[in-house]
Order: structure tokens, then sequence, then C-alpha cells
């Protein structure tokens, strides 16, 4: 856990379009070390997306664009690199593997046909080399009938087999960083815990770092190491997960945490943020989140706090000033 | 909370699959297979389980916007499934429904206002300006402003458009509303805000809830009661404390302990079940959970379990309580 392998440094995404330019992602920083679960969390619109597919070098383009910062993987600035480099990197280095396990795999094709490619395309192996590894990749993901799997066809898979394979391509040429992003929303709680299993098991092994996109706190206690919180394109808290949850220092990561109804236990209402997620590209002045913060004070609509603290960092006034646990018990 | 309001009986769908020589019936998808369940006067009953386990199309049995195949559906001792096609649309005007997706189920060519005063319209309820008027309040009941009636869907959030579908389905005064998912679209933030709107509402309308949702937890904060559906039957049957604190069907404590909690430092002991459900048209023989069962025996595999009551009045149909 001490090797940085990738480190994003204030990145700006913005996408242009006809009504002008809407940043998406705002400023970000966070770093990824080897072997760990980094989580990323936010609710849709924060840019927490964006931030995968800007990594990746993914961005539809135009109207997407890195607009600042830079992107480094062990060092080297990926955010402008050539998309042949990009090509390289891809696969072999950085992979991800995306919500939809319906349509991220191509109908036209079999499983065996495309596991290869993702084989061939980066490592040099004779055929039969190839189908070996494809067998040995989803036995990795636990699949059974492995060698009947590679002739079938996507549609005769259930949702969490395809999203076994898509691990299992993502896996095939052994990358240091694995991005998933919501791979679990489209698919029924046993069958998400058979794959949030999978992966904590995959990272055990084969020590790839994982960064979790989610935007179910439930996954993120329990598998991430570290948590990123997003709110409108900028991190407003992050820290080790276990400090985030007993202890969360902006007021929307604990209204965020407050808002879900208790599995065990049951409450006459359920606690809200007021409001709703801001409209991207809406300016305002202050902190985003102070038209629906409850401890809100004059300052925060002038000005902007920054995000401090040194593990568990936070951008709030109220915790700067104070150390919140005074103020709200 | 005594007199049961609405009650179903052994309700089943079937849809034939014409696959045999000159489309003759090939086989039939069992979507829903012998459903029971009762539904008192004011409470609200959860009805949870996997996709393809038939609890959207239970639901829309019961307005009969899907054709039973069999069954009873008793509303206020009348038996819904006799009524023509005329007498079913006047009922409705007790039984609503909220739909999942706040996108596709309001029209986009209409204001929000005309969407609201639809339903009244149908159900030949007062004049135009009293119907305008009513729209207003049921805009504010719902946490809109009246000045929202002109807009159009698209000009709305998701929160906010699942508020117009709740106040659309408030518009006739319904007895019975059925919600089919009706916050999984949603953000968390938001999602807590509707749910908390339902509960008001139920409140100040005594409306009875028949809430269909995947969301175990989302269940049971707003559940009296909660059935388990597996595989096209009901697996477990009972008061939401019950369930959640002792549940007793294996399915049922697989699908509780698969629930990822928002606390890292509880670490539940997982049951991974193995494998995917099987399809509805080919379900095991014998129970049909017994193939992916931890603690499957041999009679699982050969005889069909049926709901029995056990002594702290819950319903569960498994052999290991027999």
């Amino acid at each position: 856990m001490d090797e940085t392998l990738l480190k994003v440094e204030g990145l700006q995404t913005s996408f242009f379009t006809d009504d002008g330019e809407v940043p998406a992602v705002d400023g970000i920083d966070f770093s990824v070390h080897e072997g760990e679960i980094l989580g990323i969390v936010g609710e849709s619109g924060c840019g927490k997306s964006v931030t995968s597919l800007s990594i990746m070098g993914l961005l539809p383009s135009p109207p997407g664009k890195i607009v600042g910062g830079h992107i480094y993987y062990k060092g080297e600035d990926i955010s402008r690199a050539k998309e042949s480099r990009m090509r390289k990197l891809r696969g072999n280095d950085i992979a991800m593997i995306f919500q939809e396990p319906m349509t991220s795999l191509n109908p036209v094709f079999t499983i065996g046909e495309q596991l290869m490619e993702a084989i061939r395309l980066h490592n040099h192996l004779s055929k039969k080399e190839q189908v070996e590894r494809s067998i040995e990749l989803l036995k990795l993901v636990g699949l059974p009938r492995a060698k009947e799997l590679l002739a079938e066809y996507p549609h005769e898979l259930s949702g969490g087999m395809r999203q076994r394979v898509m691990i299992a391509m993502a896996m095939s040429c052994n990358p240091k960083v694995l991005i998933a992003d919501e791979p679990t929303t489209a698919l029924d709680v046993t069958i998400q815990a058979q794959i949030l299993d999978l992966m904590v098991k995959l990272n055990k092994e084969t020590h790839t770092a994982i960064i979790m996109i989610t935007h179910d706190l439930g996954v993120v206690a329990q598998m991430c190491h570290r948590v990123v919180v997003m709110y409108a394109g900028k991190i407003v808290e992050e820290g080790p997960v276990k400090e985030i949850f007993s202890h969360p220092n902006h007021p929307y990561t604990e209204g965020l945490i407050k808002s879900i109804p208790d599995l065990h236990g049951k409450k006459d209402n359920l606690y809200t943020i007021k409001g709703s997620v801001p409209r991207p590209g809406s300016i305002a002045k202050g902190c985003l989140f102070a038209p629906r913060c409850e401890f809100v004070m004059d300052k925060c609509r002038v000005n902007a706090p920054e995000l401090s603290g040194s593990v568990h960092k936070s951008r709030c006034f109220l915790h700067q000033e104070q150390g919140r646990k005074e103020v709200h018990t | 909370m005594s007199e049961p309001l609405l009650q179903v009986e052994n309700l089943k769908k079937y849809y034939p699959i014409n696959g045999g020589k000159f489309g003759s019936v090939s086989e039939t998808v069992r979507a829903v297979d012998g459903v029971s369940f009762t539904v008192n006067e004011g409470e609200t009953l959860g009805i949870v389980g996997e996709s393809g386990c038939g609890k959207s199309t239970t639901g829309r049995m019961i307005m009969r916007l899907i054709e039973p195949t069999e069954g009873k559906i008793i509303f206020q001792n009348r038996n819904i499934m006799e009524l023509t096609k005329r007498e079913m649309r006047k009922a409705r005007k007790d039984i609503q429904m909220i739909f999942q997706d706040p996108f596709a189920s309001l029209n986009p060519r209409h204001t929000v206002g005309h969407i609201i005063e639809e339903p009244m319209i149908v159900h030949h309820m007062g004049d135009k300006r009293q119907r305008q008027k009513r729209v207003e309040e049921l805009l504010e009941l719902v946490g809109l402003s009246s000045y929202h009636a002109k807009r159009y869907p698209h000009q709305f959030s998701g929160g906010q458009r699942q508020r117009i579908g709740i106040a659309r389905a408030l518009a006739v005064r319904p007895k019975v509303i059925i919600a089919d998912e009706p916050v999984s679209a949603l953000d968390v933030s938001v999602q807590s805000q509707v749910l908390n709107l339902l509960k008001d509402l139920q409140k100040k309308f005594n409306l009875t809830f028949i809430f269909i949702a995947h969301d175990l937890s989302v269940v049971r904060h707003i559940s009296d009661r909660v059935g388990v559906m597996y595989l096209g039957k009901v697996v477990e049957l009972s008061e939401s404390e019950n369930l959640y604190n002792d549940p007793k069907h294996p399915y049922t404590k697989a699908l509780l302990s698969a629930v990822p909690i928002p606390d890292p430092d509880i670490k539940t002991e997982r049951i991974i079940l193995e494998g995917d459900v099987p399809s509805p048209a080919h379900p095991p023989a014998g129970c049909a959970f017994h193939d992916r069962c931890p603690v499957a025996m041999d009679i699982c595999s050969i005889e069909q379990p049926h709901l029995k009551t056990l002594d702290d009045g819950r319903l569960v149909s498994c052999h290991l309580y027999n």
C-alpha cells in the first residue's frame, strides 16, 4: 500500500454544449496506491463517471474535454497522452468495467472471440495459448463450464455471468488498476454479493488496485479501504472508510449516511437533505452545498471552502474552524 | 387495520411460448404461480424479490393491467376478476398505481397540470374549475408549487417527477395505491424525501399501500408486513419486524445477508448463493429454491412445500418447518 500508482491533480473536465461550457469535474485531486480499493461515491451528476472516463482517455470528445490538471500514472502524465499511448495503457495497465453488462458486450460475437480479442491485442500468444488463457480467466472469475462458455453468445448468459465475463476481460492483461463504474447497480442483491466477493478476492490475490465508483454507501462500507465523496464536481470529503462512516466531517456525507433506510431497526421518518443537486453549470458563489446545508453560515454563501486536512480531508468551514464534534452532537 | 380491504387468492399468470410446430404452445412461463395474500385497510404490504420473481406482474394483475390466468382478487367484497372492462375502469378509481420510471411514466407532451387532471376527467369528477383547483392542491400536497402546473415534465428532476406521479395517483382519491419500485430510480437523498412523503400521505388519507421493491431496507422502512417472492411464489410473509429480525426461509436469510450494510464496522456473515435464479419456464422440481438452498434436504427436490402458518403468525413455505 505504499507506491502511488495513479495520481489525479486538479483535474477539470468540461463539456462544451450549445449553452456554453459546463464543468462536470471541477478541480479534483486524489491518488490510488498499489493494492488498495478506493471508493468514489456521489449521486447522479456529481462527476464520478466523468472522472473515470477522463482517466481512461475515453471521454466523448467533442463535447467533453479535459481543460485543466494532470493525471499521472506511475509518474507519467497521461491526461494529454496520444491515442496510441493510451491504447497501450488501457487494458495492460488500467482496465475498466462498466455498469451495463447487457450493453458492454458485443451481441454478435461469442464470449471466446471477445475475450481472445482483448488478449490478442496486448500479448503475443498463439491461438492455443489464447484459448488456454481465456479458460483460465473464466475460471478465475468463478464461471463454471468455462470451455463451453467460450462458444456461447452474450444473450445466453445471465446478468451476473455477463458481469463476470466483463471482469475476466478486464483482468486479462493483469492490469495494475481496475476502474469499476457501478459494476453491480444493474444486478440483484444476491448476485451483487457474488460479484463484490469476487472483486475483493481478485484484489487480494492479484494485488490489483480497484477504483470502485458507486452511489451505494453499503457497497463502499463493505469493500473499500478509502473513500472519496463527490458533490457537484468537487471532492467534499476524503478519508479512510472507517473514519468517514464513524465521523463524517462534511454535512453532505453525514446527510447521505443518515438518509439510508436501516435494515436493522426502524425509524419513523428518514433524515432528508432538503432540495436537490444543483444543475451543473449553474453559477454559484460560495460553497456549492450551502443552499441545502443545515449548518450553513453567512460566510458559506460568500466564500468557497478549500479541501483541508491530512489523512481525513473535508471541504467545509464548519470543520475547519472548530472541529465539528462540539458544534454538532 | 383488521378488516381485509383487498384479498388475493391463488393468483396465476402463465405466458405460453409458441415455439412448437405451427406455432403451438411448447412451454409455459409461470411468471406468477399461485400467490395469495390479504391487505388490511391503512397498512402497507411490501413485496420484495429479485428481478423476474413476479412481483411487478402481481402488482399489475391487481389492477388488471395484466389479465390474470387464474385466481381471485376480492376488493371490498367484490371479485374484480368478474367485472367487465367498463366496470373495471370505474373500479380503478379506488386502486391507483405509481410507476417506477419517472421519466417514462409522464407524457412529455402534456403539461403537469393536464397529467394530474386527466384521471379526474376520465372519472368525471367535478367541472373544469374544480379540477384545476384540485390540481393546485395536489401539487402543494406533494411538495411542489401550484405554478408548476403549467410546466412540462422535462423541466423537472427525477424526484420532482416522482412527486408528480404521486399527485396523479392521488387525484381520484383512491383507497389503495400500488407502488411499483417508486424510488429505485432516485438518488439516496431524494429517495428519503419521497419515502417520507408517501408515509405522510398514508397517515393523512388512511391509504393502503402495496409497495413493490427490490431494495430490502426501503421495504422494511415503509412496510407493516412483507412478502418475499421467489420464482412466482410467495416463500415467506410476515410482520416486517419478525421477518427482518428473524427470517425463517433460507432464501429470505440469504437475501437479507446479501444486502451491503453502510457501516464498515459491521461484518455480516454473508450467505453467498450459488448460481442464478432458474428460468421460470423450467422451474426445478419440488421446491423451486432447492438447487440453490444451502440447507436443502432430500424431500426438497421431490415435493413442493406449501405455505404454513407458524406460531408467530407468519407464513413460510419450506420443508424445514414441517
